[in-house]
């Protein structure tokens, strides 16, 4: 600044200007480059159109996505002060409900700091790997018939693959900010994880099994048509037909384990603050610690949504008959989801922690044996009977 | 439908996975508490199994798309392998629990091992061969190490785990490379293709499987490990290191050259001569400055896997017949070795040095004739059994005009008597050392059974041999 | 397009795994790992193998490589220790890595030159019929094909577990452990005792 002020004005100006002309003619031309490749791309290749069309329904779903976790994220916040007789978050506009908004501003604006000890590349890191992950997840979930980015064969095993790898960001953030809490945290967050994702997968297979897809959209279709209200003669009674009731024990299996795999109360015990401060976030501030907050809340949705996908029927009307059938699916889709959110809400609101050897029992011994179990009950009914498979 | 698969030639191996697996959940159910129940039913368990391989009759059968092959070899080999395990289980129980090493997971170890031996038996395929050599070897690795609080014992077990994982690896090598040049992992495919000439990458494929193999059976150069885990690893254990699992390993290979190679036989007999001559030397000469007992079993185990694989090299029916007979033979020789050294124990502490030995047939004369006996048969002094062993393998050997290998196994055998007539003249014209404590009965029981053979095998020796001749031709 | 992301899935791949091997601090090592991981998966991906690509990274990288970077961070590794020991291997390492380089490109130059001196055995594999997708493919092959070696892997895998357990699990005595069973089961006649205080004398 003070070189400017001591330069003659004049002299200035006149630089200014040039500098003006310079960077318009390139800018000119850049964007007539720009334009013709983009022309070139459009007619002379037939993949552009479709990396186009995909970039755009991303940005759409993430943008839809992202504001209604926003509100999921107050909504969780207002459900927690009723179920404690707090009125919650109240003050920034209507109702406190542009609380997450100012949050986000709040965040941005602030400093990162970065600990002198930290292994600064992989501390950066971890924030975006936990982000990025979580919503590279929502790239095959169909939020209703054929409102899909990507309809992959295995789309039920990539959400799964996508979920396991939750615990990088957790771990890397824990190690590299060179800190005792963080450090405990990452260990329990690695063992937690792993450990419950076997259960996960046990209940994903059951479900698999029934369809005899690993495709997201065929297993809502399957739900759909198939099930028990069809089997008694009543397919208008949708909602019959959903995996929730011949797969009880596996919904609430998968339930709680989803609260464990999203380091949700009751099983938080990687940020448990009682113990850990707040585990593998101490060290971090400002955006990171905004990503890290934005990744563990969209892998809450994302498993609300395989809840729903799995047990709830997706995008599909709970009876099959006007008017329920006109509310287009995506309605629905988001309604259950809420629904399972609101559940998330109400348990860490009213569960108190575990404590870590009763998570590993609950884990290994419990869930485990049950979810196994319940994989040879249903192959040998499947088998037995000829029930289950799309065609 | 999808077709079933054939199970029947499996029949013994399913019924003892079966088993097995019942007695792990009843061991993780009861504890500890029912070590004692899990020891009997597992021998009861292997003899079950014996006697359905044995009423098999060695009808030839091929199960599971052709990876599981029974045979009148196989037959032949699992009744020796089954007889190995069931004797060294019966010697150690009483043992081990001398050393409060108690623990029943021993038995279920011993259980899933046999069970992959007859795996590698029966393997008509490298990747049966590697998935039964790798059950062995996995629950092999952990009974030696299963004298945790044991310095030693651990050190031979990591010794033996890092060494066998290094020639699992050059196995696994080889088996990737034959099946890259062959495309197929089948001996029977294989031998088809190599059949007129094979490919550079399957000989080469070859050399790394053979060297794979002649780790598991000791031989020279591969043979580095095995002092070292007989001497760490409870004498029981090393019992049982030196009978079946050889015997399988022995059969794999046999088996691997003369079903999947016969076509470029000219090129493995090279290699298995080498081994041959080179196990057989080392084994005499390396034995002879040792003073613990386990120590020279050890290079001897060495050098009997040399002379083993004399009739191998040779690669006639007759030859394998050698190798089956051989190692029929040294399977009760080293049972009763190794029973004899089960029974060195004094005022309740086991001994291994050779010098325990001086005047044993003063203190204990039974003892003293038994293990006499096995030495002699290991000398390979007729009329023993040890003769007729090393017998038929030379003879093989110079029928197949390997002139040069017969003479020098007959020189190294030479030498090798040293050593074993220097355990004979200690123990009968030494000064005696205090007794040793009273034996276990089937440790006793054992010996005897093994003494008897060895020593009266001469008078009926045709049923041993015509087996092992029937066994043979199976192969070819 | 699928050239490309070969060439990037490839070049990632290669590049991440030398960084394996070459970067200094163990636990980068690992995260190196990783990646190559999951552009091995991406190479699966295109060659239409996707059941095969996800198993990839729910195992190796969901499971697997959880467990490595778990032991990798708490292991206190001594650099100074394990270049010394780099240097006085080198010649050997070399040596071995040499004589493997000499094989492969004995084989696969053999092979370039002329496929047929394979003499790979044809027909011995089967098509795979188009109206199943590959998940099925390989259910198939493996249930009924490989059952014999799907079996024995398993019992392989459990005589690791057992042999695991026998080697590391010490029952320690004086552990107070709880019993779930036992605590959900109390009920207010066993847990509770009700006495009366008398008034000034207490209990």
């Amino acid at each position: 600044m003070t070189d400017l002020s001591t330069r003659s004005p004049a002299s200035g100006a006149s630089a200014k200007i040039a500098l003006f002309g310079v960077l318009g003619a390139i800018g000119l031309v850049a964007l007539g480059v720009a334009i013709y490749v983009l022309w070139w791309l459009f007619t002379q290749t037939d993949w552009f159109l479709n990396v186009v069309i995909y970039a755009i329904e991303a940005v759409v779903l993430l943008v839809c996505l992202l504001v209604i976790i926003a509100f999921l994220l107050l909504a969780d916040r207002k459900i927690w002060a009723a179920v404690q007789l707090r009125r919650g978050p109240n003050v920034v506009g209507p109702f406190g409900l542009f609380q997450s908004f100012a949050d986000l501003l709040k965040f941005v604006f602030k400093e990162p700091i970065i600990p002198a000890g930290a292994n600064k590349g992989v501390f950066l890191l971890a924030p975006l790997v936990t982000c990025m992950l979580a919503l590279s997840a929502w790239a095959v979930i169909p939020v209703a018939w054929g409102w899909v980015i990507s309809d992959i064969n295995v789309g039920i095993l990539y959400v799964f693959a996508i979920s396991s790898l939750g615990v990088y960001g957790v771990i890397m953030g824990g190690w590299a900010s060179n800190s005792k809490y963080p450090f405990l945290s990452a260990l329990r967050a690695a063992a937690q994880m792993v450990s419950y994702e076997v259960s996960i997968g046990f209940v994903i297979i059951t479900a698999l099994l029934c369809v005899g897809s690993l495709n997201l959209t065929d297993i809502v279709l399957f739900q759909e048509k198939y099930g028990l209200a069809t089997t008694l003669g009543v397919p208008w009674l949708t909602f019959l037909n959903w995996f929730w009731l011949p797969l009880l024990p596996m919904l609430v299996i998968f339930f709680v384990s989803a609260l464990a795999e999203t380091n949700r109360p009751p099983f938080d015990l990687s940020e448990a603050e009682s113990e850990l401060v707040a585990g593998f976030m101490v060290e971090y501030s400002s955006t990171p610690y905004l990503l890290f907050m934005l990744g563990e809340y969209v892998a809450i949705v994302t498993m609300c949504s395989l809840t729903t996908i799995l047990f709830f029927g997706g995008w599909s009307s709970p009876l099959g008959f006007a008017p329920f059938i006109w509310v287009p699916g995506v309605i629905w889709f988001l309604l259950k989801v809420c629904f399972v959110f609101f559940m998330f809400a109400m348990v860490k609101a009213f569960v108190p922690r575990y404590r870590y050897d009763q998570l590993m029992r609950l884990g290994w011994k419990v869930f485990l044996p049950i979810s196994l179990g319940y994989v040879a009950i249903v192959a040998f009914v499947l088998q037995v009977t000829g029930w289950g498979g799309l065609n | 439908m999808l077709p079933f698969p054939v199970l029947a030639p499996a029949l013994p191996e399913i019924i003892l996975v079966v088993g097995a697996l019942c007695l792990v959940l009843l061991g993780a159910i009861q504890g500890d508490g029912a070590r004692r129940a899990i020891q009997t039913l597992s021998v009861g368990l292997l003899i079950v199994v014996l006697g359905l391989v044995h009423l098999s009759g060695g009808k030839q059968g091929v199960g599971f798309e052709g990876a599981f092959i029974a045979d009148g070899f196989a037959q032949l080999m699992k009744v020796f392998t089954l007889i190995a395990s069931i004797a060294t289980l019966l010697m150690s129980f009483q043992w081990l629990e001398r050393e409060r090493v108690e623990r029943y997971e021993y038995s279920l170890l011993v259980l899933l091992a046999t069970l992959g031996m007859m795996m590698m038996i029966s393997a008509n395929d490298l990747i049966a061969l590697y998935i039964g050599l790798e059950l062995q070897s996995l629950a092999l690795y952990v009974v030696a190490a299963i004298h945790r609080d044991n310095s030693k014992a651990t050190e031979a077990g990591l010794k033996y785990f890092v060494l066998g994982a290094l020639s699992s690896g050059m196995l696994l090598y080889g088996a990737s490379l034959i099946y890259g040049f062959a495309g197929t992992t089948s001996f029977s495919g294989i031998a088809a293709v190599v059949k007129g000439g094979a490919p550079l990458g399957v000989v080469i494929g070859l050399v790394f499987l053979l060297a794979g193999m002649a780790f598991k059976i000791s031989a020279v150069p591969f043979h580095m490990w095995t002092p070292d885990v007989y001497e760490g690893a409870p004498t029981p254990v090393a019992a049982f290191f030196s009978a079946g699992p050889k015997m399988a390993a022995m059969a794999m290979f046999v088996r691997v050259v003369i079903t999947a190679f016969p076509a470029i036989a000219p090129q493995w007999q090279q290699i298995v001569i080498f081994i041959s001559i080179a196990s057989m030397a080392l084994g005499a000469f390396a034995a002879i400055g040792q003073t613990n007992i386990k120590r020279l079993l050890a290079y001897s185990s060495i050098a009997n896997m040399g002379y083993a694989l004399v009739g191998l090299a040779a690669g006639t029916p007759e030859g394998v017949q050698g190798v089956i007979t051989y190692m029929a033979i040294y399977l009760v020789t080293t049972l009763g070795s190794f029973g004899c050294v089960l029974l060195m124990r004094r005022d309740g502490q086991a001994v291994e040095t050779i010098g325990d030995l001086a005047g044993l047939s003063r203190t204990r004369p039974w003892l003293a004739f038994s293990l006499a006996a096995m030495m002699f048969s290991l000398a390979g002094i007729p009329p023993l059994a040890g003769f007729w062993a090393k017998f038929y393998v030379f003879g093989a050997a110079i029928n197949a005009k390997l002139f040069a290998l017969a003479i020098i196994g007959v020189v190294t055998s030479v030498v090798g008597a040293y050593y074993y007539l220097r355990i004979v003249k200690l123990m009968y014209f030494d000064e005696p050392k205090p007794a040793f404590d009273r034996g276990d009965a089937s440790v006793n029981g054992v010996v005897i059974v093994c003494t008897i053979f060895v020593a009266l095998l001469s008078i009926a020796p045709a049923a041993l041999f015509n087996a092992a001749a029937a066994a043979a031709r199976s192969l070819f | 397009m699928a050239a490309l992301f070969f060439y990037l899935f490839s070049a990632v791949l290669i590049a991440s795994a030398f960084m394996v091997v070459a970067s200094r601090n163990p636990v980068h090592s690992v995260l190196y790992l990783i990646l190559a991981f999951v552009n091995a998966a991406g190479l699966f991906v295109l060659l239409g193998a996707e059941f095969l690509a996800m198993i990839l990274v729910v195992v190796y990288v969901g499971a697997v490589a959880v467990l490595f970077l778990f032991v990798t961070m708490m292991l206190d590794v001594d650099f100074a220790e394990l270049r010394q020991g780099f240097q006085q291997y080198l010649p050997f390492g070399a040596l071995i890595a040499l004589v493997f380089a000499a094989e492969l490109i004995v084989v696969v130059g053999a092979w370039a030159i002329d496929p047929s001196v394979l003499k790979v055995v044809q027909g011995g594999s089967t098509a795979i019929p188009s109206d199943v997708s590959n998940t099925q493919a390989i259910g198939r092959l493996l249930y009924t094909k490989y059952i014999y070696f799907f079996q024995a892997a398993g019992l392989v895998l459990l005589v690791a577990m057992i042999g695991a357990i026998v080697l590391t699990l010490r029952e320690r005595s004086g552990v107070k452990r709880q019993n779930v069973a036992q605590q959900v089961a109390r009920t207010k006649a066993t847990a509770m005792e009700v006495k009366k205080a008398p008034f000034r004398a207490g209990v």
